[in-house]
């Protein structure tokens, strides 16, 4: 592994003190308060293309920056500190990564720039059951004469009710369960056919639940190769996992944080709590494991930056380990804050909430395991 | 050294290796299981060709028997002696002397002092033990009352030390004395050197739930300890040890685990239990424990590579020492427990011709390993020092 680059450690400082000030976790609050439409506020997305996050890893030529989602893991890590509301991770992050990997120069050329400047908003629509399982893909794709026609529903689709473009994966061929036959295809939201309802999460964001019923497409809508989607889609979705990875990591690292200016200032029998051995050894093991899921986290990220051939194996190592941290320690977070953690005036709710959301996207702990496992052939 | 220097000196190092390392030791173990096919002269020529090059510690400065390198050029004298079969063993042979012992002496000592024990441990030709544990000071070990009274050039010793590894083949041993009876415990201390085969030093060696250990007791009666012997400043000790384990924490972390690559504990598994039609192993639980400590593995390793990373190549003793052990322990300790329940009642075994060699040395190995969590300083006694010095939480009613 190398060390940050002074321009990262730059980029990140920069997203730290912009999160604090503009987009706290209060603002959050507030949205929900408000019961904002699509759960973020537009002044604050604004103001992340202004900052150039959404071109983070799109190629000059398209008018992105091209630094790599190392960085661009920074930048969501501090978001995910403040629990900040946006489509910068679906769009700019998974969207991108989708057409980076499969889009033609014409797709590249025709969307691109326009994740960069926020007119359009991607968003990958995966799941179509409780349980994340790509390969069971059922959603029809029926081949007419002048494209394919789309027929069945997607679920838990993050930032479903904002997104302008879905990247959908449709089977083309053969069964649920089949690894090939499956194909992808970008998916305007105003397709005739398509209609969209709003999922209320725990946690207070945007979901939605996507319905398909006879969306006619052209040809030129198949990202990547027909019939033989399932290895992009994984790959995306690998990339998807180590950026949401680096999110969570944000939101367990501000739970630790709240919990131990807590130890140090709460005050029972007569004594800073945190002068108690049984706490303080729990501080010490979830700063450990803290560590140690940082270092998967940043592991996977630069191995997707660096083109290496484990990312799969890294991505699910980061998505497990970092999910079991953040599921620990927003647990801790709730426990070591005694009954003001349990008060929706306190944040420590907000917290928990988001972190099982974030655990169950795109495969949770268990289901990482085992992949893991199955790429080691065991 | 650039990046173009040290592939220049790794090119160097691998035509130094290839015709010096004597043919009788490529490919051996060397360490805590040596390979008893290993010639006693070949090992000593060995260690005298690479002391000539100061590469028993190279980081070490050239006037004290080190070679002066950069870390990242001592990496490439152990990545080249790996490639060719051979190793290092001169800290081995020094005992505490490489890894513990000579960093502090080189922080703390004299110049004289320097000069004197230096030389013989990057040698490899002078080992050494520590004297710290006592039956009555153990993760408490600044409750240590082994005296050192004050008698002019000297000072004489009287107590007993325990946990004091290769204390009956050391030539030297580094000892924490309490030289201040009055002052408050952690004040009173000091660091002392003295050589073993001093009449007033007896050692015992101490038996272990895995068979026989490299542990003594080793027990001081009127032993003597020269002046010119303490190393900083009197009254001091408790500093000179502190930063003395500090090393010690980064050597385990290392140590623990690293060398010893066999069978993988999937491999093994399949291979004691079997595996579903898919190829996975068949039994679902164990396959998920032992993936996730596959995990816990690989996470450690990220870790250690990204601090040393972020320490740019210079990995000093830092507060991530503690970190880095409890979870170099955790891993060992995991698969150790792992390996002995694949292999069913085949890791029950303690000695005999129901057992292969290498089930019974994974139920010894297991025993052993025990003892990582409790020397060096407790996996508790680690997390106290998480949670005060990096967490800065208050410190707990009872002085630790």
């Amino acid at each position: 592994m190398t060390a940050l680059t002074e321009e990262q450690t730059l980029i990140r400082s920069q997203a730290q003190s912009w999160a604090e000030q503009e987009a706290p976790v209060a603002a959050f609050r507030a949205m929900r308060d408000a019961d904002t439409p699509n759960r973020f506020t537009p002044a604050t997305w604004q103001s992340m293309v202004e900052m150039g996050w959404t071109g983070i890893l799109i190629p000059e030529q398209y008018g992105g920056s091209d630094l790599g989602y190392l960085t661009f893991g920074l930048v969501l890590e501090e978001n995910g500190r403040q629990l900040t509301a946006s489509p910068l991770f679906a769009s700019a992050l998974v969207g991108a990564s989708a057409l980076l990997l499969g889009g033609t120069a014409k797709q590249k050329e025709a969307v691109l720039p326009k994740i960069v400047d926020g007119s359009e908003i991607l968003t990958l629509a995966v799941d179509e059951g409780p349980r994340h399982a790509p390969e069971q893909t059922a959603l029809k794709a029926e081949k007419t004469n002048s494209g394919y026609k789309l027929t069945g529903a997607k679920t838990f689709v993050m930032e479903g009710m904002a997104a302008t473009t879905f990247v959908i994966p449709a089977r083309t061929s053969g069964e649920a369960g089949d690894s090939a036959g499956i194909s992808l295809f970008l998916v305007s939201a105003d397709a005739a056919g398509l209609s969209r309802e709003v999922m209320h999460t725990a946690d207070s964001r945007g979901f939605a639940r996507l319905d398909l019923s006879g969306v006619e497409l052209a040809e030129d809508a198949v990202l990547g190769t027909a019939d033989e989607g399932l290895e992009l889609l994984e790959s995306i979705l690998d990339r998807a996992r180590a950026g949401l990875g680096a999110e969570m990591l944000g939101t367990a690292s501000q739970a630790f944080d709240m919990t131990i200016d807590y130890l140090k200032t709460r005050v029972q029998f007569g004594k800073v709590i945190g002068s108690f051995q049984a706490l303080g050894h729990r501080a010490a093991i979830l700063f450990s494991a803290k560590e140690l899921a940082r270092s998967c986290v940043e592991a996977a990220l630069q191995a997707i930056d660096e083109g290496a051939d484990n990312v799969a194996e890294l991505s699910s190592l980061s998505k497990a380990r970092v999910g079991e941290y953040l599921y620990n320690m927003s647990n801790e977070l709730i426990q070591m804050h005694g009954g003001i953690g349990m008060t929706d005036e306190f944040d420590a709710g907000f917290y928990l909430k988001r972190a099982r959301v974030l655990e169950t996207a795109f495969g949770n702990s268990s289901y990482h395991r085992d992949r893991y496992a199955r790429i080691l052939g065991f | 050294m650039s990046a173009e220097g040290l592939n220049g000196f790794a090119e160097e190092v691998a035509d130094w290796v290839a015709d010096n390392l004597p043919e009788g030791l490529k490919g051996k173990n060397f360490g805590l299981a040596m390979d008893p096919s290993i010639s006693m002269d070949d090992l000593t020529t060995w260690r005298d060709r690479l002391a000539e090059k100061g590469w028993g510690a190279p980081t070490w400065p050239v006037e004290y028997g080190g070679a002066g390198l950069s870390h990242p050029a001592a990496k490439v004298i152990s990545k080249e002696l790996a490639k060719a079969g051979g190793f290092n063993p001169i800290p081995g042979m020094a005992g505490m002397g490489v890894t513990m012992v000579g960093p502090t002496i080189l922080e703390y000592g004299t110049e004289d002092q320097k000069q004197r024990h230096l030389p013989g441990i990057a040698s490899g030709k002078v080992r050494w033990c520590l004297g710290l544990s006592e039956p009555g000071a153990g993760s408490d070990l600044a409750s240590l009352s082994t005296k050192a009274v004050d008698a002019g050039d000297h000072f004489v010793l009287n107590g007993q030390k325990t946990w004091t590894s290769g204390a009956n083949i050391s030539q030297w041993c580094g000892a924490l004395v309490r030289t201040d009876p009055d002052a408050p415990k952690r004040d009173g201390i000091s660091f002392v050197m003295l050589p073993m085969d001093d009449a007033g030093v007896e050692t015992r060696p101490i038996q272990l739930i895995s068979g026989a250990s490299p542990f003594c007791e080793t027990f001081f009666t009127d032993a003597r300890a020269d002046k010119t012997d303490l190393l900083g400043p009197l009254n001091e000790g408790w500093s000179v040890v502190k930063r003395l384990l500090q090393h010690e924490r980064q050597s385990q972390t290392s140590a623990a685990t690293g060398s010893v690559e066999g069978e993988s504990l999937q491999d093994m598994a399949k291979r004691y239990i079997g595996t579903s039609e898919d190829g996975s192993l068949a039994d679902t639980d164990l396959r998920t424990r032992i993936i996730k400590h596959l995990m816990d593995d690989q996470a450690h390793k990220l870790t250690v590579a990204r601090i040393t990373a972020e320490a740019r190549g210079n990995v000093e003793v830092s507060a991530a020492a503690s970190i880095l052990k409890n979870s170099a322990t955790h891993v060992a300790q995991s698969k150790s427990e792992l390996s002995l329940e694949i292999m069913g009642s085949q890791g029950i075994g303690w000695e005999g011709n129901g057992f292969t060699d290498a089930e019974l040395d994974i139920v010894r190995g297991w025993l052993w390993g025990k003892a990582v969590s409790i020397y060096g300083g407790s996996a508790e006694v680690q997390n106290n020092i998480i949670s005060k010095n990096i967490l800065g939480l208050p410190e707990t009613t009872q002085q630790g």
